[in-house]
Parts: structure tokens; C-alpha cells; sequence
């Protein structure tokens, strides 16, 4: 594959006054290849929903570039950034939120497909909210309903068929499950991996749980106050983290098996401000890993193996992730 | 720390039996909780799992008597507390006055969102004084030095400082300590946490885990856990009822539910998630799916006759829908039988059951 799908480089967005602005993002790097699904993964306040948010240009960088099959979203016009806003959607995190109350799901659908001309008269318009209502597991009679008349599963239906309306190639994921009970979000992760197969659609899946995203991306990038920490292939992450702050994050995520052993090791102290993030590395006053070089320079995010990056200078706590993390995966513990 | 006597360690710190609570609405009486016992020994965490609507913070709150009184919620059914004379109550029937002394004394609870259940404008240190003057008739200055005991206690960094500041001042994370200190303050023999945690950052939650379970380790308190996070429930509960639609469906030790689960509803609530599927069977070639259970839960207002969970169950028969199925001991537990119930035809007219264990 020569040009990605998408390329993010350097992307800064901060917020506030120019003298002592929130750091929300502050140059990170990643690109996603046709067809892969990508995890973003964080606490909050680590920059993951502004990241999905800049990439579409709902909210516009203050630095560096993201690119769509190379050409550069900043510098598009905003009738070239509508355009390309039918290969480029969203779902968000709300389901209850992000569909406006006022209209029926017929006309939220329609919308979309006026603005994109997609529908040539009222019966092929007709038609196509009821193939997008089908697609989403909703029937055809529901489409004059009101979205307060459905649960937040089947609201989270109607954002997913708002943002397959276009026939995108690529769709941000923010969060879309955390409202969700989990039986029910068991079903929208089912209908998410459907319709990637079945319209070969490249993903930016945002996420706090863990679970769900070694379960649906195929790489993650994993971020602690705007900066990029690691970026590993899904299997590999989870299997051999390598970052401190990965290993800490996995760690303190409690699998769902009381046979495993309870890892006590917790992470110590609060997420720093962003505001006045700490001087080279950010994770450095958390981490237990961390010397005084740390505070040094802020360490560049290095190649440590096939499509592995991480941003630690500690190379030598690196080179014993295998051992390290035995709490987390003992069953590989044993593996050379 | 009162004396524990012999009776302690085999009664119950707190019994629950057929408890029931019903909302009059508008549109007709919801049934929130109907038929819930369960018990919670000296020193031991029992889970209430569930997903939103399935009767688990009713449940607390009517333990505690605080639904509120416009709800006109009608309560009934029977929970028996041993107090630390020893003595047994039932909550839901001794005088307001008796139990005014019990809360936030004998009993406290903690909730999921620590800014809301603070007060804004009283200092921290005055909140956690306040139940030590109530409770226990300590000075003005003898109760803030208690205060700030607690605040250390729950390893909050600078406590005498942090005792004239205000819960905005705080991070989420401090705030939930803050919650505990106060919860803490009067030695409470029984902590009812409503999802504790479900507002805080994976790192943040593994810190109030860890917390809980060194106070727990200290005090010998006994803890209802109010949650839908089934990963802290494998780690941190002893016991767990896991509750659908108001019932609790079935009730086990925790590595007897997560190992056998006997619920239809159980076993698809394990089955759907995600963690539980990584060496699962449908490795390469055909397309990963989790086990959804499909549909969703009936309208307290016109629920299913017979069990709740029928219409979503694969197993439902026609024996599901005569009547709601009892919840009953497990016979083949034998030894721990008084520890496993489930609600549900199958295990009374036990049928072969295929489910492959994650």
C-alpha cells in the first residue's frame, strides 16, 4: 500500500489563550490503511474524541496535517470539505444527543441525502431510508417515529444508518457504545463488524474499554494527556505491552474472570493538567519507571519492532515487557 | 471497633427477604423490585448486577429508606440488619428515628457521581464532621480532627488542608475518596456503594478498588456492591445476584457464577462479552460475532406473563410463560446449595443445557 487511507501528522489542537492554552492534542502522528480499523484508546482528557473531531474538521487544527488519500483536509475549501464529508462520517458517543429531537427518523435520514443529493425523487429517497433502517436492524414502519420513541440501543441504530447514508469509506467511532448496556452493546458491536465487512469501511474507533477494542481494531494507538504513548498492532498490545503507561491501563482494567490474579498495582496520583503538562515526558510523574532524564526532553516515538512505536526513553524496561507484565497475561508468561 | 461476638460470624450482617417496591406512575404501577432476597456475611462483598432499569439502586435505596417520598413508593417485604449490640432490625419496619441513627452511622452509602452527592458549599471537613457530631455527640474540634483522620485514612495528599476546601477543588478520583471518608467516618458496619467507580478513569477506579478493599480488610464491614461492570465484580465481590427486570435471576458465590452460570440470562450476559471471546472459537475465516442476547427489556408498565426474560431467552418454552418461576436453591450445589439460587424452569425441571464455558 503505498498512500494511506488517512495520515495524520503533527496534529496539534489547543484551546484557549495563545500564553497558556489547553494542550488537547499536541503532535501526534498515525496513519490508517483502507480497510483497517484503528483504535484510539485513553483516559479522558487524553485527546481521543478531539482527535476523531479534527480528522473530520468539525473542529479545525492549530497544527499539523491530516490527509485524505493524501490530499490535505486543512487546506480544502468548505464546498470540497462538504464533498469529501460523504467519504468521511461519524458516530457519536450520545445517543441520545447527537439526533436532533425535533425531527422524525425519516427526515434525519433524508437529510443526509438531500445535502448529498443522493435521492432522486421522493420514492427512491423512500426507498433508501428504508434499506438504511433494514441495514441497522430497525424496521420500515418505525421511520416516522420520533427518536425519544426508541431505546438507546435503537438510537444508536439510527446513527449508524445517519452515517452509512452516504456510503462513507471511512467512519470515526467515538465511543459509540458506552452509553450502552452491555447485552446491548454486544448487538451494536455484532452490526458494526457487519457492515465493515460487508462495505470494506476503514475505521477510527475511539474507546475507553479495552475489551471492546482488542476485540473489533486490528491496530491501537494508545494516548495519555494529547500525546501518542504507543502504537501496536492489537494482538501484540495486548499481548506484550511495552509502554509503561499501556501496561499501567491494562492493568488496572479488571478482566471479567475471578480466576485471574487481582493486579494491585495501581497507577498513583491523577491525570496532570493540561494546561501545564509535566516537562518532557507527560506520563514521567505517574510512571514508576521514571528517572531523571525523563524530564529531560520529551521522548520521540520510536520504531521498537515490526509496526511497534513507542515514546520511552527506559529502552531497558522496554526489553523486559514479556516478564513485566506476567500479572496481566500469565498464560504468556511462558512464551519465548 | 465493637467486640464481635460468636453469633457475628454466622448470621447474616444483613438478611433481605421478598423485598418489593412499586412506583405509581401516570401510566400505571411499576413494579421496580419485586421478590429480592439475598444476604451479605460479616466482612463480605455482595454484588447486585444488572443492566440500567433492572431494580439495582432501588434496591439500595429502599434498604435505606431513601426513595423519596413523592415517588409514593410502596414498599414491603422484610430486611434484617444485625447491629453492633448485636441486635437484629428490620430496616424497612423500625422507627424513622432508628433509623436516622443508623445512616450514614451503622449503614452509609457511597454513589456514582461524587459532585453531585457532595454539597457544594460547605468545606469538606465540615461534611465529614457533620455525621461524627450527629452520630457520635463529638465537639465541633474533636469532630474535625476525626474529619481529618479520614481524609488521611483515604490517602488524600495534605488532609489538613484539604479539610477547608470545597469538592469542586478536587478531581473525580479525590472526590470519590472524599465520599468514602465521609461514608467512613462513623465506622460503618454495612457500605452500600452504588456504582462507586462507573464515573471514574480505569486507573482511578483501580485506586477506590484498592481502597475499599483495605478498609473492608480493616474494619471487617460488610459491602453491598451496586454495579453493571462485571470485570470489577470478578475481582472484588464474593458473592453475586446478578438482577433482569426488578428479580434477581440468580445469586452464586463469584467463581461459581462466572465458571457455572445456570441462567439463561446469566450465561448471556458472560457470553456477550467481548474479554470472554478472545480465544473464542471463531478465530480466522469466519466472521467474529459476539453472543448478543437479542431484543431488549420489556416495559416494567406490560411486562411478559411468567419469566421477564422469556421473549430474549433461547431456551423459553411454554412453561415459561404459565407462571414467574420461583427462585430456588440448586440442589446439586449439596454443601454450598444455601449459597446458589436461580430463578428459572430449567433448573426445576432440569433439561440437558449446552453451554460451552468461555
Amino acid at each position: 500500500m503505498s498512500t494511506p487511507l488517512i495520515e495524520v501528522k503533527h496534529l496539534q489542537r489547543f484551546f484557549g489563550p495563545a500564553a497558556r492554552p489547553v494542550r488537547a492534542v499536541d503532535d501526534v502522528s498515525f496513519t490508517i490503511e483502507a480497510g483497517e480499523t484503528l483504535g484510539l484508546v485513553g483516559e479522558s482528557g487524553s485527546g481521543k474524541s478531539t482527535i476523531g473531531r479534527t480528522l473530520l474538521r468539525l473542529i479545525d487544527a492549530t497544527g499539523g496535517e491530516v490527509r485524505y488519500r493524501g490530499e490535505d483536509l486543512g487546506r480544502a475549501s468548505a464546498s470540497r470539505m462538504r464533498e469529501l464529508r460523504s467519504k468521511l462520517q461519524i458516530i457519536f458517543q450520545d445517543p441520545y444527543a447527537s439526533l436532533n429531537p425535533k425531527m422524525r427518523v425519516r427526515d434525519i435520514l433524508g437529510e443526509v441525502l438531500d445535502i448529498h443529493r443522493l435521492a432522486r425523487g421522493p420514492g427512491q429517497r423512500e426507498k433508501r431510508i428504508t434499506e438504511l433502517l433494514e441495514l441497522v436492524g430497525l424496521r420500515a414502519d418505525q421511520a416516522s417515529r420520533y427518536p425519544h420513541e426508541f431505546s438507546g440501543g435503537q438510537r444508536q441504530r439510527i446513527g449508524v444508518a445517519r452515517a452509512l447514508a452516504v456510503e462513507p469509506e471511512f467512519i470515526v467511532a467515538d465511543e459509540p457504545l458506552s452509553a450502552l448496556d452491555v447485552s446491548i452493546q454486544a448487538q451494536v458491536v455484532n452490526l458494526l463488524c457487519e457492515l465493515r465487512e460487508r462495505f470494506k469501511l476503514t475505521m477510527l474507533f475511539i474507546s475507553h474499554d479495552l475489551d471492546v477494542v482488542e476485540y473489533l481494531c486490528d491496530r491501537v494507538v494508545v494516548l495519555y494527556l494529547g500525546r501518542v504513548m504507543e502504537v501496536a498492532p492489537t494482538r501484540e498490545l495486548f499481548e506484550r505491552p511495552m509502554h509503561p503507561y499501556t501496561r499501567a491501563l491494562l492493568a488496572a482494567s479488571p478482566r471479567p474472570d475471578p480466576t485471574q490474579p487481582t493486579v494491585r498495582i495501581a497507577l498513583k496520583g491523577d491525570i496532570p493538567s493540561p494546561v501545564d503538562p509535566p516537562s518532557g515526558c507527560v506520563f514521567r510523574t505517574r510512571c514508576p519507571h521514571a528517572i531523571e532524564a525523563c524530564a529531560a526532553q520529551r521522548p520521540p516515538l520510536e520504531a521498537v519492532g515490526a509496526h511497534r512505536y513507542s515514546a520511552c526513553i527506559r529502552h531497558d524496561i522496554l526489553a523486559v515487557a514479556d516478564t513485566a507484565n506476567t500479572v496481566n497475561t500469565p498464560e504468556k508468561a511462558t512464551l519465548p | 471497633m465493637p467486640a464481635t461476638t460468636p453469633q457475628d460470624a454466622i448470621r447474616p450482617r444483613l438478611k433481605v427477604e421478598h423485598l418489593s417496591a412499586s412506583f405509581h406512575t401516570d401510566e400505571g404501577v411499576v413494579p421496580a423490585v419485586a421478590d429480592v432476597s439475598f444476604g451479605i456475611a460479616p466482612g463480605q462483598t455482595t454484588a447486585l448486577v444488572g443492566e440500567s432499569g433492572s431494580g439495582k439502586s432501588v434496591t439500595s435505596l429502599a434498604l435505606m429508606r431513601l426513595l423519596s417520598r413523592n415517588a409514593r413508593a410502596r414498599v414491603a417485604g422484610q430486611a434484617w440488619f444485625v447491629d453492633r449490640k448485636g441486635q437484629s432490625l428490620d430496616l424497612l419496619a423500625v422507627p424513622e428515628k432508628t433509623m436516622r441513627g443508623l445512616r450514614g452511622n451503622e449503614i452509609a452509602m457511597i454513589f456514582q457521581e461524587p459532585m453531585t452527592s457532595l454539597n457544594p458549599v460547605f468545606t469538606m471537613g465540615e461534611q465529614i464532621a457533620e455525621s461524627v457530631r450527629l452520630h457520635r455527640g463529638a465537639t465541633h474540634a474533636a469532630a474535625l480532627a476525626q474529619a481529618k483522620r479520614m481524609l488521611e485514612l483515604v490517602e488524600i495528599p495534605a488532609a489538613a488542608q484539604r479539610l477547608h476546601e470545597y469538592p469542586h477543588q478536587l478531581s473525580g478520583g479525590m472526590r470519590q475518596r472524599v465520599m468514602i471518608a465521609l461514608a467512613m467516618a462513623c465506622e460503618p458496619t454495612l457500605l452500600i456503594a452504588d456504582e462507586p467507580t462507573t464515573a471514574l478513569d480505569v486507573t482511578i477506579q483501580a485506586q477506590i478498588l484498592e481502597l475499599m478493599r483495605r478498609l473492608q480488610a480493616q474494619t471487617g464491614m460488610s459491602i453491598l456492591f451496586i454495579t453493571h461492570n462485571l470485570g470489577v465484580v470478578a475481582h472484588h465481590a464474593d458473592d453475586v445476584a446478578v438482577m433482569y427486570a426488578g428479580r434477581i435471576v440468580e445469586s452464586a458465590p463469584v467463581r461459581e457464577l462466572f465458571a457455572q452460570p445456570q441462567h439463561p440470562y446469566t450465561q448471556g450476559l458472560l457470553d456477550c462479552l467481548p474479554a470472554r471471546h478472545r480465544d473464542g472459537p471463531n478465530e480466522a475465516g469466519s466472521p467474529r460475532r459476539l453472543r448478543a442476547i437479542r431484543g431488549q427489556v420489556a416495559s416494567p408498565l406490560s411486562p411478559p406473563p411468567g419469566c421477564a426474560f422469556a421473549p430474549r431467552c433461547d431456551h423459553a418454552s411454554a412453561a415459561c410463560t404459565s407462571g414467574m418461576p420461583e427462585l430456588l436453591a440448586d440442589e446439586a450445589g449439596a454443601g454450598l446449595a444455601s449459597r446458589r439460587f436461580t430463578r428459572c424452569v430449567l433448573r426445576q425441571a432440569p433439561l440437558a443445557m449446552e453451554h460451552a464455558p468461555a
